[in-house]
């Protein structure tokens, strides 16, 4: 990695400079990290010190992936990502394409639909959560003049649908902004020649701009992926609270419940490792993925 | 070339106000819900139109709360969630602006260990290590105190890298200028880099903000006095403190003023925030 050609010299001043940065990172990121590596493999001592903590290798890992509960959480994570991921993916591509052949009202409309990114997802959950409320929400209202019970309090599928909607809603305006700007550096000349081949416009979407799109669309893939697993607690923990019958407990929200409400600290601890490998691993691609976009 | 469709383009204006329509509506009705009596949500369907109870409704969460479900007064929690926001904002800031300097401009042994370091921190976000951080945390004794809701999130990669990228496309010449000058580093850093790092700052201080303002996971775990709640995690606490149905008007008013300030942060600095945004991640 480079510096630059000429540098200054001293024997202190870069470490004090970097001393902050690193000293946080120590205390609350590297440490608290290597606790998790710690307790994961440790079956926890009683509160009396009666019970010394022992070192049970990989017994905590074993039970987790033999607990249905568990495999549920990951299944549930599975779909609710994807549903996330793939809902406002489509949505904003959908909405950038409209909006790059637009030239007066570009700005306008750009401005009504990136506000979203700014609310909490927290707040996004509890604002779908009363628009979905069973009996006063609008949206059941409807649905049930159409002939469908919408019950997200008893219906699992009814409650993933609705954390679905409101984590993909927020989530919108980020990947709008990024095909949007993708869908400006698509070279002007190629989609005209596509025009004077006689391509249509549907037929010079998919074989000329969407392949284009393709490296920003992987992307996206994985911040969202990333937004769905991690980012998604306050939706989950303001709204279903894992519920009804575990249908919405995505993993995160797993290793809070088990770490703070069951105290089972051992458990949480090894869930909290295989979720840092899902971060590592998502990290390692997006950065690869980097790399190569650089050196095109 | 292209051809201009009117059809194709009235087709367009179609679909963009109704996704339009669709993403404001949350808000829409959060607003509308937020002027309503108590009694509007005993009685079925929620409202479309405004009704007169608004100022009422403002007025009793900002200072009153709800009392009885332990819920302080919103304006105490508005502050707090500013305080956290901004602490952090600055903290990130200036740590990563500082660590970015030392890597770019200086040689030193560890160099590149200390860049890995700071990049790990990308790799273990709070949500997977929820217990042991929060362990941490209490050790130090920096429960329920601003210091323990914003140091712990201040430690920041991308903040670092940006600006790193950035002090390398700073002209080498202005730096040799400066050494033949006779200005020693830190006096480089304040009177050039930094200047020169003001939209750069700007735009990160607009995600950062945003950033520090949702925190909710945090908050929620190392706040147990109400003196410290901040007003996004305050909602959990309106929604589900108390066995009855929420108070709808009031838990949408303080939905309203939770969303309030980060959505006119982006509304007034949309180029700042643009610039921030397809910057960090790149």
């Amino acid at each position: 990695m480079q510096t630059k050609r000429m540098t200054f010299s001293s024997r202190w001043l870069p470490y004090a400079l970097l001393a902050p940065q690193v000293i946080i990172t120590l205390i609350f990121f590297i440490w608290p990290s290597y606790q998790a590596l710690l307790q994961s493999v440790y079956r926890q001592g009683d509160a009396f010190g009666i019970r010394p903590p022992t070192f049970i290798w990989f017994q905590n890992f074993q039970a987790l992936f033999a607990d249905s509960l568990y495999l549920n959480s990951l299944k549930v994570t599975f779909i609710f990502s994807v549903g996330t991921t793939f809902l406002s993916m489509s949505v904003a591509l959908l909405f950038a394409v409209m909006v790059n052949r637009m030239i007066r009202s570009r700005d306008g409309y750009t401005t009504l639909l990136v506000w979203p990114y700014a609310v909490a997802p927290a707040i996004a959950g509890v604002l779908w959560w009363f628009i979905f409320n069973p009996t006063l929400g609008i949206l059941p209202y409807m649905l049930d003049m159409l002939g469908y019970d919408w019950n997200h309090r008893r219906s699992g599928n009814d409650a993933m649908i609705m954390i679905i909607i409101a984590s993909a809603w927020k989530q919108i305006s980020y990947n709008f902004l990024f095909f949007l700007a993708g869908l400006q550096s698509v070279p002007h000349s190629l989609i005209e020649a596509a025009a004077i081949d006689g391509a249509s416009r549907f037929k010079r979407f998919w074989t000329i701009v969407f392949p284009l799109l393709s490296p920003i669309t992987f992307f996206l893939m994985v911040v969202n992926i990333v937004y769905a697993m991690f980012d998604t607690f306050g939706v989950i923990h303001a709204t279903t609270e894992g519920g009804p019958a575990q249908a919405t407990n995505i993993l995160v929200y797993k290793v809070y419940r088990d770490g703070f409400v069951n105290l089972n600290i051992g458990s949480s601890a090894a869930q909290s490792v295989i979720l840092m490998s899902i971060v590592i691993i998502l990290t390692v691609i997006q950065f690869r993925y980097i790399e190569r976009r650089v050196n095109y | 070339m292209v051809e201009n469709n009117r059809w194709g383009n009235l087709f367009a204006h179609l679909v963009l106000i109704l996704g339009v329509t669709i993403v404001v509506f949350p808000v829409y009705v959060a607003l509308i819900a937020s002027t309503h009596p108590p009694g509007t949500f005993v009685r079925g369907v929620m409202p479309l139109w405004p009704g007169t109870h608004g100022w009422e409704n403002y007025t009793t969460v900002i200072t009153e709360g709800r009392s009885r479900a332990g819920t302080p007064p919103i304006g105490g929690m508005l502050w707090n969630s500013f305080v956290m926001a901004m602490a952090i904002t600055i903290g990130k800031l200036s740590i990563s602006i500082l660590s970015a300097f030392a890597i770019v401009y200086f040689k030193f042994p560890f160099r590149i260990f200390f860049f890995w370091v700071i990049f790990l921190t990308l790799m273990l976000p709070v949500e997977v290590r929820i217990v042991p951080t929060f362990q941490v945390v209490a050790n130090l004794g920096m429960l329920n105190s601003f210091a323990g809701l914003s140091i712990p999130l201040i430690a920041s990669a991308t903040a670092t890298f940006l600006f790193r990228q950035f002090f390398m496309t700073v002209p080498e010449e202005l730096m040799e200028a400066a050494r033949v000058d006779g200005a020693g580093p830190m006096k480089f850093f304040k009177d050039i880099l930094l200047p020169l790092s003001i939209t750069n700052i700007a735009a990160l201080f607009v995600i950062m903000f945003i950033y520090g303002w949702n925190q909710y996971l945090w908050p929620l775990l190392i706040t147990t006095d109400p003196e410290y709640y901040t007003i996004v995690m305050g909602i959990q606490r309106m929604v589900t403190g108390g066995d009855s149905e929420p108070l709808w008007h009031l838990v949408m008013a303080t939905v309203v003023l939770a969303a309030l300030p980060p959505v006119l942060v982006i509304l007034f600095m949309q180029r700042l925030f643009v610039k921030g945004l397809t910057e960090t991640e790149k």
